[in-house]
């Protein structure tokens, strides 16, 4: 016992860094496997208020721009308006509904809100951003976060009562369902780690007839994201060796670097597709062990 | 100044510089990453156990870490940093010389050339492990190798810039401080 204390004394300095070291790199594995951390949350409450008094200033170098974009989302918007489209008066009649419950009656499956970008990088392989928005607005995991053109950015992994964390579309982590959108057919968007304005679409078959300029948008399998939101355009076809797929660089609409003002869309009935998915696989479990 | 204040200003600074200058430069290549804030570890006085280094180190690679979104990255570097720095010290200057006449490690206190090895070993092992666990999550080798020897290119750059552009002055140890 008394060489046990003797060991622990004489080593502690050694025992000490091991400890740490132990500490440091078990947060950072489990950080890299589930998104969460002690203290996460307490941190980026501080963390976020600091990076919003900076990004207060930081707005006033980018607000000609900002400016120019708000006004042409605007001038589109003004377009729609029903007082640009005259009437003929033929049309108007009265028609009684005979219907009791009404048929195309539609419900509510995506909710938008508004937020702001506090701090982003491009330069890492694994980039974040921080929205000034969290828990208490409603901001919760997997939602999907658009930028003001409705472009994609990323998801949101991680949320404080104030703040929340957004893995953005360049993270060597970050797998969204996207497709071609002339023709539907869908693939695995993902980010080698190399050039900030490329993302890579991958599982698309060698059958399916791709340009260089066609759109990709997210796919109508995705949980996350709402169908049809703008991503980018094919700059390069080429075939992946290893699986005989093409594989596609796409030049995201997005210029991560300037991201300024966004919106995170919430899919109201993610809970519950991803309950029929589990109980899905859980029956097919179950006939299986039956047999 | 007390050295206490002193090295709290300066994590301050190192951190706010890291995080809100260097990180958000547009970065010249994927490679190219400066890496400043270390510098703090190096800077610490003569005077600490090895103990409080360590702590001091870990502490400074968290609050970066949770600014940076990797928790424990750069904690696990600084901690290393902060664990060999001792043993670097003891090599390169003889115990009754300048340990004893100044309060930190400078190229004042130590000579240009020792206190050059000095930076330059604990930069090649800060950035050589950081970048190792960032590999071991993604990326190729040669990747790996090309990453290391640019980042530390840059970074041991910024350090001997900051070096001369800001000349810390030189403390004595005195009996009465």
């Amino acid at each position: 016992m008394r060489n046990i204390f003797l060991f622990i004394r004489r080593y502690f300095t050694f025992l000490a860094f091991v400890l740490l070291q132990i500490f440091s790199l078990y947060m950072l594995f489990k950080y890299n496997k589930l998104h969460h951390a002690a203290f996460l949350g307490v941190a980026s409450e501080l963390t976020g208020r600091m990076n919003t008094q900076v990004d207060k200033l930081d707005d006033y170098f980018h607000q000609g721009e900002e400016n120019r974009r708000l006004h042409k989302m605007n001038d589109s918007l003004f377009n729609l308006l029903k007082a640009n489209y005259a009437v003929p008066d033929s049309s108007q009649r009265s028609v009684v509904d005979s219907a009791l419950i009404d048929s195309i009656k539609q419900f509510r499956k995506y909710i938008w809100r508004d937020a702001k970008v506090v701090y982003n990088t491009v330069s890492s392989e694994k980039n974040y951003l921080q929205l000034n928005r969290g828990s208490k607005y409603g901001i919760q995991d997997n939602m999907a976060v658009l930028n003001s053109d409705g472009a994609v950015v990323g998801q949101v992994v991680n949320v404080s009562p104030n703040f929340s964390e957004v893995m953005s579309l360049l993270h060597v982590q970050s797998s969204v369902s996207a497709a071609l959108k002339k023709t539907g057919d869908a693939g695995r968007l993902e980010w080698d780690g190399k050039d900030q304005h490329f993302v890579q679409l991958k599982g698309i078959s060698k059958s399916v007839e791709v340009k260089v300029g066609d759109t990709v948008v997210t796919s109508r399998y995705s949980y996350n994201f709402p169908p049809d939101k703008f991503i980018g355009r094919v700059a390069q076809i080429s075939s992946d060796p290893a699986t005989g797929f093409y594989l596609l660089k796409i030049r995201t609409a997005v210029n991560f670097a300037t991201i300024q003002q966004v919106f995170v869309v919430e899919n109201l009935q993610r809970d519950e597709q991803m309950q029929l998915e589990k109980d899905t696989e859980k029956k097919v479990e179950q006939q299986k062990k039956g047999k | 100044m007390s050295d206490l204040v002193k090295n709290i200003f300066r994590l301050a600074i190192f951190v706010v510089v890291q995080v809100y200058v260097l990180d958000k430069l547009p970065p010249l290549h994927r490679f190219v990453i400066p890496i400043l804030y270390y510098l703090f570890i190096l800077w610490l006085p003569f005077s600490l156990n090895r103990l409080s280094l360590l702590l001091i180190g870990f502490v400074t690679g968290l609050l970066l870490d949770y600014f940076k979104q990797t928790p424990g990255l750069h904690a696990a570097a600084c901690v290393l940093i902060a664990y060999i720095r001792p043993f670097i010290i003891s090599i390169l200057i003889p115990k009754d010389t300048a340990e004893f006449n100044y309060r930190e490690p400078s190229a004042g206190a130590m000579g240009w050339a020792p206190y050059a090895v000095y930076v330059i070993i604990l930069t090649v092992l800060h950035h050589t492990y950081l970048t190792l666990l960032e590999w071991l999550q993604f990326g190729t080798f040669l990747d790996f190798i090309i990453k290391v020897f640019s980042t530390t290119g840059i970074s041991l750059l910024l350090v001997f810039t900051v070096e001369l552009l800001f000349p810390r002055k030189l403390k004595f140890r005195t009996n009465t401080a």
